[in-house]
């Protein structure tokens, strides 16, 4: 495939409160420029936040960066989200209920379970290195 | 950045709280203190108008969680009107519309929850 045919759009986000927003703003005008309708554009932002916190939060990167591709690959928007931080294992991650967290103490845990219903697939790369989330969404 | 505030009103038994900006770790505090002050007032039907708010994420949400657990303590309630799309369905996906209630209006909410 031609670089012309694939469209990428990258952005760096140092760790800094609310600078997932930014990440969001891109994602519209690439969503927009791909004539995706409103609501998978908002599904994708969703997504987006929520992989970005992530990283953000729980990577503990030495780097304090946070790197975003935008890949538009024919009618398929492929985004990585890519930190440097300590890495985790998704099979590890209990997949959460509400009747759960209803009387415990601990009530979050819905980050990955949001961007999973919200995306076409998502996959994980992790290792002491960092962690990569790649996820897709077709037009 | 997302600078979040609130407008409180009172509607015979129910408190609207209108909210405005990013409904995120900070921003759902402030829902919680507004409701916990509330609360020890003795009011326990709740009305929140997220117009304004419609951009969210899970820490955000996770604490209507708990403003839910406290509600069910007293036999309250939790409603939310005016609510973006895919504020709906990041609720829809996390189970609050088990436990709390979003209605297509004001006044149909006040209906409901009274
Ligand atoms: N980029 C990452 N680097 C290291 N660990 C991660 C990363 N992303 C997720 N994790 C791990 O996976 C767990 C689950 O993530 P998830 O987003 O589902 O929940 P959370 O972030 O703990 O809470 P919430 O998203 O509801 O605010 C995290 O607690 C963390 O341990
Ligand atoms: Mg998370």
């Amino acid at each position: 495939m031609s670089p012309k045919k694939t469209p990428k759009v990258e952005l760096t986000l140092p760790i800094i409160p609310d600078m997932e927003l930014a990440a969001i703003k891109t994602a519209e005008v690439v969503a927009k420029h791909m004539d995706l309708d409103e609501e998978k554009s908002a599904e994708i932002g969703m997504a987006l936040i929520e992989a970005t916190i992530n990283a953000f939060e729980h990577s503990e990167s030495d780097s304090g960066n946070v790197e975003i591709h935008f890949v538009i690959q024919g009618d398929t928007l492929v985004i990585k989200v890519t930190d440097k931080g300590r890495g985790f294992d998704q099979a590890n991650v209990k997949v959460p209920k509400i009747e759960e967290k209803l009387g415990s103490d601990h009530k979050r845990g819905w980050g990955l379970q949001l961007i999973q219903e919200l995306m076409d697939t998502v996959e994980f790369e992790s290792s002491p290195e960092g962690t990569t989330v790649t996820m897709t969404k077709k037009k | 950045m997302s600078d979040f505030s609130l407008n409180i009103r009172e509607k015979g038994d129910v408190v609207v709280i209108e909210t405005t900006g990013y409904l995120n770790n900070v921003g759902g505090e402030k829902v919680s203190e507004a409701c916990c002050e509330k609360m020890d007032d003795g009011k326990k039907y709740f009305l929140l108008n997220l117009e304004n708010s419609k951009v969210v994420n899970s820490i955000g949400v996770s604490i209507l969680i708990e403003i839910i657990e406290k509600l069910q303590d007293v036999d309250g309630k939790l409603g939310y009107y005016n609510l973006a799309p895919i504020v709906e369905k990041t609720f829809n996906i996390m189970g609050l519309t088990k436990y709390s209630t979003v209605y297509s209006s004001e006044a149909e909410g006040l209906d409901g929850m009274a």
